[in-house]
Order: C-alpha cells, then structure tokens, then sequence
C-alpha cells in the first residue's frame, strides 16, 4: 500500500514562534572528541540582500565518523555530549554562527566510489518565500579528501567551491549562502 | 523488504515524494519566492548514510503543557477551542512513532506575538501559539488549540492567509523532514492563496485541509479537526537500494 506524500508549505515571517525553542547553536557537548570550531556565514538572496528571517538545521556525524542514528550500525563510538543536530536563525544582518567540530568520514552511497566522502555537514534551510526547504552541505578547507569526494565530484567544478567553508581565523570558518544568481550555492536533491 | 539495522544490508534510501504533491521553489505568484528561490537545477544525489539519517528527539525535551497550547499562560485565550489530531505515517502507510511535530499559529484575531507583525488587530496575553508534541507508537499526535484567524499580508492587493497552523516534522531521517501547513475546510480564502495553489496535484492541495472530527470532538468543550501527514517512505525495492553497506 501506498500513501501520497503530504505537500510542503512555507514555514512563513513567523517561524520564530514555533522554532526557536529549539535553537541549538553549539553542538559541542561534554567530552565530545575533536576541536570546537565556530562556522559563521551570511544567507543572501537575488539582489544580495541579507537575509534575517532564514532557519538552518545541521545534520552531522561525530569525530569518529559516526551518526547518533539506529541506521548508523558501524561499530564506531557514539558520543553522549555530541548529538550532531543544530538549528540557527539568522540575524538582522543575515548572518548565522554556530560551534562544532570536524567529523568524521562517512560511508558514500553504494553506486560511488570511493567508498568514504570526505567529512561534511548537511545543512538544511527554510525561510519565507521558500515552498520547501532547501538541502546543501559544509565541507572542510584543507581536506585532501574533497578532491575525491563522490558528491562534491558530482557538482559542475566551477561551482565547487561554494560548498567549501573557508578558514578565517583561529578556529574560525566561513561559509555563505547566495539563494540566487552569481556565486549561487549548490543545492541538493536526495 | 526489511529495512535492517542488522548490519547485513543497508538499510534502504527513501524514494521520492509523488509527482504534483510538491510546489517548486519558484512561485511568482507568492512573490517572495521570485528573489529566493535557486536558478540552477538542483543536484541529485543518491542515498548515502548522510541522508537517511537525521536528528532524533525524545521526552525529555517535551513538556507536560506543550500539547495544549490554551493551558501555557494564566488565563484562558480567546477563540474557539479545537482539538486537532492526526497519525503520522510513511508512503508505505507505516506509523512513523515518536517523531517531534512542532506547530505555530496566529491568535484567534489573526496576529502572531512576533515583532515583524504589525496587523492591526490585537494581541492575546494568554496565547502564544506555539505547540509540539511527539508522536506515539502509532503514529498518533493531539493538540489542544483555538481556531487561528485569517490576516491580510501584502502578497498582492487584498491578500488574506486562510486560517491555517504551520507543521514541522522529522520523521526518521533528513529525507523525511517536512514543514507544511494545515487549512480548515470550507475556507473561502485557499483558492486565493498562493501557497496552497502552489501545490500542482489539486488533490494534493486538498489534503492539507483539515477534516471535521466528530470522534475527537469534545461535548460542550471543543470541536475537532483531523490531519494526517505522510512523510516518505523507504524504497522497499531491493534493486533500487543505493546505500553502501556499512563496514
């Protein structure tokens, strides 16, 4: 039997009200392995005005390279001070920040090869004037193992780059969201 | 076929959500989507271990009160108090169980408690309009409300928003996250809105407008509204499994 999938809608100007309860802006619980790193960016639109009203939701594995997820059976450990779920809105300025460390690599997709992609984070975004929420993904500057990363391989090379955070400062990164135009960032589908 | 968290196959991608049941990002008539939405065609990527997980949440996150949304001030808020209920399912018509539904929604005036609205109409002291709940082992969800009111936005010349509560789901995997929103039947306002008429399938559209519910509607205290969502489900064809097997 099958059911057809509930329609996607806009979570409006007003998804502060029932979001940001669960804010969570540093991932970096208690004996979590790995150096806290803070990723920092700026959501634009068209004209590259700032966005203020956007929500982004990570989605990321461990140091180890292990998600907190009963799907995630590969016996590596888990973490109780590292869930790898984080939500940010931005600010006035467009701007978002959150902390957390590098993960580790994860199994690709069995079609790809290699069979490791380089350490990432899934970013997911909403806001208003977006029907359904859009999917990208945080890599990391000075990863040997982006040059073979299956996903980033699938991605025009020109526009690569826009999913690379880059380095600007003592443990700080940065990473950018153009919804539209020049410099547009890749979005996914899956 | 079973999905396994064995170890001996992976466990499967999800397929899909059906054709026509999703709006594209680019909506003129919505006009805000015209300056936000992507230009360049999006990037297929297959199911990877990254996709078909996603954040968990359990109880200790929920308050007693977070299901009943007239019970979180002193006083009682004005409007007409509903019940709205529903499961939450999967394509493959399965319960998805103890996954975090979050709601929002204007006050029984039409205004939200939030700074960028500036309708003229009044606030409630004693409503927030915001809820969440898990659901239970069969997919089951309530929430005790009031009936939200329409509001003008400036869309268009005389644009109104049906009466509607925003949805947030997560289901079992970043596949299966969903933000939608539940309309009232009978509302003379959705064939002018353009976010329901974003959606292409018109049958689609239509099952995000709530039921009258008679089995949930409480004698002499609130009437109720049913609202089932589906989120998508996992390819159950072996040969269209595209997961690595986890080492």
């Amino acid at each position: 039997m099958s059911l057809a999938t509930t329609s996607s809608q806009t979570v409006g100007p007003y998804l502060h009200i029932g979001l940001t309860w669960l804010v969570t802006d540093d991932l970096v619980g208690p004996g979590t392995t790995g150096a806290p790193i803070v990723i920092e960016g700026r959501v634009t639109d068209a004209d590259g005005k700032p966005v203020d009203d956007a929500l982004i939701e990570i989605w990321q594995a461990n140091a180890h390279g292990r998600y907190d997820h009963p799907d995630d059976t590969r016996d590596l450990p888990l973490e109780s001070g590292f869930k790898g779920f984080g939500r940010v809105a931005t600010d006035a300025g467009g701007t978002f920040r959150f902390r957390t460390i590098k993960p580790g690599p994860v199994p690709a997709a069995q079609s790809q090869s290699p069979a490791l992609q380089a350490p990432h984070i899934n970013v997911t975004i909403f806001m208003r004037g977006m029907l359904k929420q859009l999917s990208t993904r945080i890599y990391f500057p000075d990863e040997p193992a982006n040059a073979r990363d299956p996903v980033l391989q699938a991605v025009p090379a020109e526009r690569r780059d826009t999913l690379i955070a880059k380095r600007v400062g003592d443990g700080v990164q940065r990473w950018d969201v153009v919804l539209q135009g020049e410099g547009e960032t890749v979005f996914f589908e899956f | 076929m079973a999905t396994t968290n064995m170890g001996k196959r992976p466990p499967a991608g999800y397929r899909p959500a059906d054709p026509g049941t999703q709006p594209d990002y680019l909506y003129p008539p919505y006009s805000s989507t015209v300056k936000r939405s992507p230009m360049q065609p999006l990037v297929r990527l297959p199911s990877s271990l990254s996709e078909v997980t996603g954040p968990l949440f359990g109880f200790d996150r929920i308050m007693a009160n977070d299901f009943d949304l007239t019970k979180q001030h002193d006083g009682d808020p004005i409007g007409e108090r509903i019940v709205v209920s529903g499961r939450v399912l999967d394509a493959n018509a399965r319960p998805v169980a103890n996954t975090l539904v979050e709601i929002w929604q204007a006050n029984a005036a039409g205004r939200y408690p939030h700074p960028r609205d500036n309708h003229d109409a009044p606030t409630d002291p004693n409503f927030t309009g915001c809820g969440r709940t898990l659901t239970d082992a069969d997919g089951r969800y309530r929430f005790v409300t009031i009936r939200p009111g329409e509001y003008p936005w400036r869309n268009h010349y005389n644009a109104w928003r049906p009466a509607h509560i925003h949805f947030s789901l997560f289901g079992p995997a970043l596949a299966t996250r969903l933000v939608t929103q539940m309309y009232f039947p009978g509302d003379p306002l959705l064939e002018y809105d353009p976010m329901y008429t974003s959606i292409p399938d018109a049958r689609a559209r239509q099952r995000l407008v709530s039921t009258f519910d008679w089995e949930t509607t409480i004698p002499e205290q609130a009437l109720g509204y049913r609202f089932d969502i589906v989120l998508r489900g996992r390819d159950e064809t072996p040969m269209e499994n595209d997961l690595r097997l986890p080492s």
